[in-house]
């Protein structure tokens, strides 16, 4: 067994490592390579350059393919000098020596097929430092002080927390680009060197509390388990001991604008300038779903990879709902979706970008976007190959004369169905009554003939006992047997369960896992102030290498030469998927808090009336009474007494 | 407490009480029948009011504009509905996809234990749609539930209009925090008890369902519409649900807060609320209303598609549009901003309902008897039981006389034996069970050999199970070889009146009204039945007092109470097919009601009635 959880924690961490590489990087790396076709064309006429572009497709495709192997370091190289743009004070590749840090912002725009509009933020920072040679690191430019301070100081190795507010609707809205389970997720990666994991855990969670405005400081150790397999590292570094990693979350949290001021505090621009300003709390939190999220991780220096520096990455996600906000109509713009409109890049940023998906839409017959854009990307997203339009902010001829960038995307057809997530979960809870219960965690897989196998994790509170021996996993009607399971029994007001599980989910079916438990009876201070409203337990967390859907087509009818299409190549052939299913919400029995008065009365009642009788009979003594004599024989009695003979 | 510990005191109590007996139980019930009746009284009642806060000072507006558009979509479903004769699952899904709705569907099939004539179903197999709206950044763990039945004919087509049109509405609206699903339900009943089942995965009563795919968390509350005609006159409010089960007071008080406010009118029990409590009729138009609340918990029957919420732990209520000859006539959009105004307030709740009672009677919509309340009418009635026991007991354990000659009567001396106490309560027992299973077992043998119905055939084969249950007596004595004894029948009278007492007290904890009743008929019976009061006068009277005529009894008073007086064939109709609703009722949806007569009060009635026949 424990050879077997090596052989699987070890495979899932190259997963887990690879598929991160392909997912964060793939837009980039083919970007670099459209860039390339383009210097190969050698074609200096921006006029032409667009037509150009869209006769070049294929070949950029194929460039595209080729170039996915390439390793993260590069990528800041190709970002600082991919511009084909008359710009060249901008980032010119220059003699003098590289700054040491750097500065990316982009917007991805992607319109959902049910007519939401989804929203992605990505701001990168990447500084060549050593937070863990023993030098202070005390002079910081771009990257954050708060954040710097907090990774040498508490050794931390890899960070990533996010503030979630909605579910994400995987059946409406397709994948993600940064999955999150609602409420607040954190997970840490310590540097091997810490002895005391669990203190400095601890302290981490209350600085990074008061840093982003957030109840983190609710995270102790019933809510904190140590997946063993579920989450790797997804920086460099071979430590793969899940001693040094910590994971939570609190699915009640509640995210607002106090959260998103101190988030946006860290970016160097603030909200002042660049792709910051759309971030408008009223407009943010006037959808149907927003994420944030910070991810620190080390990362490759350049290709020999010697040194290291550090990446920092802060994203937000919002989906703008098209029935609240879009006021019904299917049109949507910058102006619309955050009620500004872009002047500016950030003066600080090596590039800044907004890419909106027009994958569905080759042709533009189902939707047209003006103003149209020369530049065309594609990229290898979550496995499918999609197509960008790209508007690069550094140039000043983006904005046009009007000196405002307002991207407007009218749909002329409301027609077309999406393509059916290849993995989705839900989870709910069973049966009724306030004994006894049933997690039902639904998993499915949607594609046609390919059996995939994914990493279930659970984590459940202490106070709902979970029956482990009624643990089934079936699909198809036949039992299922996980080949990995890794559970962790809960302790009472110590540490939650932990189970973790690797399936296989067959081709098309659906896959039931269900646990039964029982509803622990809480201490009367242990209750929350609204035990009525009941109990969370946090999203199950499904990870899972998911076969890509271009790979799916293997009667490939595109024009690529019939060599290259035999054989389905490594990278594409699957991508890494991490799925969160809903939070539950868990009635507990409760007392009636209302009535302490009540049963206060009742009690002494009972006190008084049960145990005073009770003692009273049995400390009494019984004595039989004798019957008083009448009155003739009382006088009798006196008389013989006077006579000294002894009474009747 | 020295009554306990001072034996004489303790002698002089008992003395007393098995002296004045037979007066104090005669006090006791007129006292409880009396109490019970003034509960009615308003001056004795309670005013309701909202206990949860979040529903309480929250202001809301109720601006739902499209009531001609709801009605519109209607007539459209009413269309389709002909159509399709039946549910329109196609329509209803695209409608409901167009309005913004994850939707989905459930399939169901249900054969029923015997027909049920008076809806005329068998073997039932139905579809059930339900969209659900996504609240905007909340995380699926709550919902809520508006449902509206989809009826053969012409009901309830407005019903649905209504709920797609505040689907349309709510869609647009940002303010929503748990998600809403707007569930039509085929075949009322049956197709909520699927839907419910399939919601929280459990299966109670046999039933086959598909399993359903989308889900919005744990459901907080329901409201269930139906809804006739275009113009109202007034709304009415159920709450009795299954085994008489009732929600939350304060979704009641919500349902009244919101007539007010809107100025509808609004009823419970059909009955309008008068002013005039001090006059006679005043006072009397709320003992009816009470008394329909009193029966309809007794039947234990859900009166409306909310009824199977509440096993669940749901507060639902059915709210009915009702059109009668009055003036005043209500719009569709003022019922749309009723429910709008509810479900916004609904909506506000940070915890579920349970501020307000759970337990309590209305005698109109504006007053409430709570439980502490009501428990003392049944208290004195039960409080008889135990005096009755007490004496018996004292009889039995006191030295038994002597006779003349100074010799005790061996006889009399000798305890009964065990055998002469537990053979008639095994027996009642097993007639009890023949009661309970061998109507349906029998159907079918018995449609081959008579010309009737099955339904007719369970309800028969219920009755003459009934009736011969009444020949026990004999064959009791039969199996006993001495006869009975003197102490026999004492002992096993005591034992039968605190067996009694049990099931009644049980009884009015879960169901207060059914204790109630039963209570009222089996107290007297229990209380003076002896071997040696005249055979033939109280043979009557305890038939007349069984659980049976107690239900043909409150058929018609249920009439009575309702202005719809039927004749005695009619009613006897009716209550034919009352016993066969109850069976049904059991089968299909859980009801305890008849489980509890058959197996446990009848054969407790049947033990004094081999009381009566003693030998």
């Amino acid at each position: 067994m424990a050879a077997h959880s090596c052989s699987y924690s070890a495979l899932l961490l190259i997963i887990c490592s690879v598929s991160v590489f392909i997912v964060a990087d793939s837009q980039d790396t083919t970007l670099s390579g459209g860039h390339h076709a383009a210097a190969v064309e050698d074609n200096p006429q921006a006029a032409t350059e667009a037509a150009e572009k869209t006769s070049e497709q294929p070949a950029v495709e194929e460039r595209s393919w080729e170039a996915t192997e390439v390793e993260e370091a590069t990528l800041h190289e190709a970002a600082a000098d991919k511009q084909d743009t008359p710009a060249p004070e901008t980032e010119a590749p220059s003699p003098v020596p590289q700054p040491k840090d750097d500065f990316q912002e982009e917007l991805v725009i992607r319109p959902l097929h049910s007519g939401d509009i989804y929203a992605s933020f990505q701001f990168r920072t990447l500084w060549e430092t050593d937070f863990m040679s023993g030098n202070k690191v005390s002079h910081y430019r771009l990257f954050p002080k708060s954040l710097g301070q907090v990774i040498s100081k508490f050794s931390v190795r890899e960070l990533h927390i996010s503030f979630t507010q909605g579910y994400w609707r995987t059946m409406q809205w397709g994948q993600p680009f940064q999955p999150a389970p609602p409420g607040a997720e954190l997970w840490v990666w310590f540097q091997d060197s810490v002895t005391d994991v669990d203190g400095t855990w601890k302290e981490l969670t209350n600085v990074l509390s008061g840093i982003f405005c957030a109840s983190l400081n609710f995270i102790d150790s019933t809510n904190t388990v140590q997946p063993s397999a579920s989450f790797k590292p997804l920086g460099i570094g071979n430590v793969t001991d899940h001693r040094f990693l910590r994971y939570a979350t609190l699915p009640r949290e509640i995210v607002c604008t106090e959260n998103l001021t101190p988030w946006k505090k860290l970016l160097p621009c603030g909200s002042k300038a660049g792709l910051t300003v759309l971030l408008k709390s009223e407009k943010l939190f006037h959808s149907s779903f927003h994420s944030q999220a910070v991810h620190i991780r080390p990362v490759c220096q350049d290709w020999q990879c010697k040194t290291t520096s550090w990446e920092l990455r802060q994203t937000l996600n919002v989906v703008f709902d098209l029935h609240t906000s879009g006021q019904g109509k299917r049109e949507w713009s910058l102006f619309k979706m955050f009620s500004r409109t872009l002047t500016e890049a950030c003066p600080l940023a090596s590039s800044s970008k907004i890419y909106i998906d027009i994958t569905d839409d080759p042709q533009g017959e189902l939707f047209e976007l003006s103003p149209a854009t020369p530049l065309l990307s594609q990229a290898m997203v979550l496995g499918d190959r999609r197509t960008f339009s790209v508007y690069d902010l550094t140039q000043p001829l983006t904005f046009g004369t009007v000196r405002s960038l307002n991207p407007l995307i009218r749909w002329k057809s409301s027609e077309g169905d999406m393509l059916r997530p290849l993995l989705h979960a839900e989870r709910y809870v069973a049966g009724y009554g306030l004994q006894t219960g049933e997690i039902h965690t639904l998993m499915y897989n949607n594609h046609p003939y390919r059996s995939f196998p994914v990493l279930l994790l659970d984590t459940v509170p202490w106070y709902l006992r979970l029956y482990i021996h009624t643990l089934t996993v079936t699909s198809k009607g036949k039992d299922n047997k996980p080949s990995y399971i890794h559970y962790q029994p809960s302790k009472d007001r110590l540490r939650p369960h932990l189970l973790e599980m690797l399936v296989q989910l067959p081709p098309n079916s659906v896959t039931e896992v269900t646990v039964q438990f029982e509803r622990a009876l809480l201490k009367w201070t242990e209750y929350t102030p609204d035990p009525n409203h009941g109990f969370y337990v946090g999203s199950s967390v499904i990870s899972s290498l998911v076969p890509s859907i271009v790979a799916m087509d293997t009667n490939i009818t595109m024009d690529r030469p019939l060599f290259s299409s035999f054989f389905p190549c490594k990278e594409e052939s699957s991508f890494f998927v991490r799925v969160y299913t809903e939070p539950l919400l868990v009635n507990l029995p409760t007392p009636d808090f209302s009535m302490p008065y009540n049963v206060i009365c009742l009690t002494c009642t009972v006190v008084a009336v049960g145990y005073g009788s009770l003692y009273n009979l049995l400390t009494r003594s019984f004595q039989i009474e004798e019957p008083s004599p009448g009155l003739a024989k009382r006088l009798a009695n006196i008389i013989r007494r006077m006579r000294g003979v002894p009474p009747l | 407490m020295g009554l306990l510990s001072d034996p004489n005191r303790r002698r002089a109590l008992i003395s007393l009480l098995t002296r004045l007996n037979a007066p104090i139980c005669v006090v006791c019930y007129m006292a409880g029948v009396a109490w019970f009746m003034g509960l009615a009284f308003e001056p004795f009642t309670l005013r309701t009011y909202m206990s949860e806060n979040a529903m309480g000072s929250t202001m809301v507006e109720e601006r739902f504009p499209a009531g001609e558009k709801a009605l519109a979509t209607g007539r459209e479903f009413a269309a389709h509905k002909k159509k399709a004769g039946g549910m329109p699952v196609d329509w209803l899904v695209k409608t409901m996809q167009s309005r913004g709705l994850e939707v989905f569907t459930q399939r169901f099939s249900r054969t029923l234990p015997f027909p049920d004539e008076n809806k005329e179903r068998y073997m039932v197999k139905g579809t059930n749609v339900y969209g659900i709206l996504r609240a905007p950044r909340a995380s699926r763990t709550e919902a809520l539930v508006l449902s509206a039945p989809c009826t053969p004919g012409d009901n309830n087509n407005q019903a649905v209009g209504l709920l797609l049109g505040l689907a349309q509405y709510f869609r647009s609206q940002v303010f929503w925090a748990k998600d809403i699903i707007f569930l039509v339900n085929e075949h009322d009943l049956i197709g909520m008890q699927a839907w419910l089942e399939g919601y929280h995965h459990t299966n109670t009563t046999g039933m086959d369902w598909s399993p359903l795919q989308g889900r919005g968390g744990s459901i907080q509350a329901a409201l269930s519409l139906e809804l006739s005609s275009d113009v109202i006159t007034s709304l009415d409010l159920v709450l009795e649900g299954l085994n008489g089960q009732l929600p939350n007071l304060d979704l009641a008080n919500l349902f009244y807060a919101f007539c007010q406010k809107i100025g509808v009118l609004c009823t419970t029990q059909g009955k309008l609320q008068r002013n005039d409590w001090d006059s006679v009729s005043g006072y009397s138009h709320a003992v009816q209303t009470m008394m329909l609340m009193v029966l309809k918990q007794a039947s234990g029957r859900s009166w409306g598609d909310h009824g199977l919420f509440l096993r669940y732990h749901i507060e639902a209520a059915t709210i009915k549009g009702i059109n009668s000859f009055r003036q005043y006539k209500t719009d569709i959009t003022t019922i749309g901003r009723l429910m709008e105004g509810m479900y916004r307030k609904l909506n506000n709740l940070l915890e579920r309902l349970h501020q307000s009672y759970f337990f309590y009677l209305m005698p109109s919509l504006s007053h409430f008897v709570s439980i502490g309340y009501y428990m003392p009418a049944f208290g004195l009635l039960a409080i008889i039981l135990l005096l009755r026991a007490l004496d018996l007991w004292v009889q039995l354990t006191a030295p038994p006389p002597r006779t003349e000659d100074g010799v005790v009567d061996p006889e009399q001396m000798s305890s009964p034996g065990v055998l002469s106490v537990l053979t008639p309560l095994v027996i009642s027992h097993l007639t009890g069970v023949a009661l309970y299973t061998l109507p349906i077992r029998f159907q079918e043998m018995a449609v081959e050999h008579f010309p009737v119905s099955e339904t007719e055939a369970v309800v028969l084969t219920a009755i003459a199970v009934y009736t011969a249950g009444l020949a026990l007596p004999h064959n009791t004595n039969r199996l006993l070889s001495g006869g009975g004894t003197e102490q026999g029948w004492k002992v096993l009278k005591l034992v039968a009146v605190l067996y009694l007492a049990v099931l009644l007290g049980c009884t009015a904890l879960i169901n207060f009204s059914l204790g109630f009743i039963l209570a009222i008929t089996l107290v007297p019976v229990a209380a003076f039945v002896t071997p040696h009061v005249p055979k033939f006068l109280s043979a009557f009277i305890m038939i007349v007092l069984s659980p049976a005529c107690t239900l043909l009894f409150s058929v018609f008073f249920f009439q009575e109470l309702q202005e719809m007086p039927i004749s005695f064939l009619d009613g006897w109709m009716l209550y034919l097919s009352v016993i066969s609703q109850g069976i049904l009722d059991h089968c299909l949806y859980g009801s305890l009601v008849y489980p509890l007569i058959a197996l446990l009060v009848y054969p407790c009635w049947l033990i004094f009635w081999n009381i009566l026949f003693w030998k």
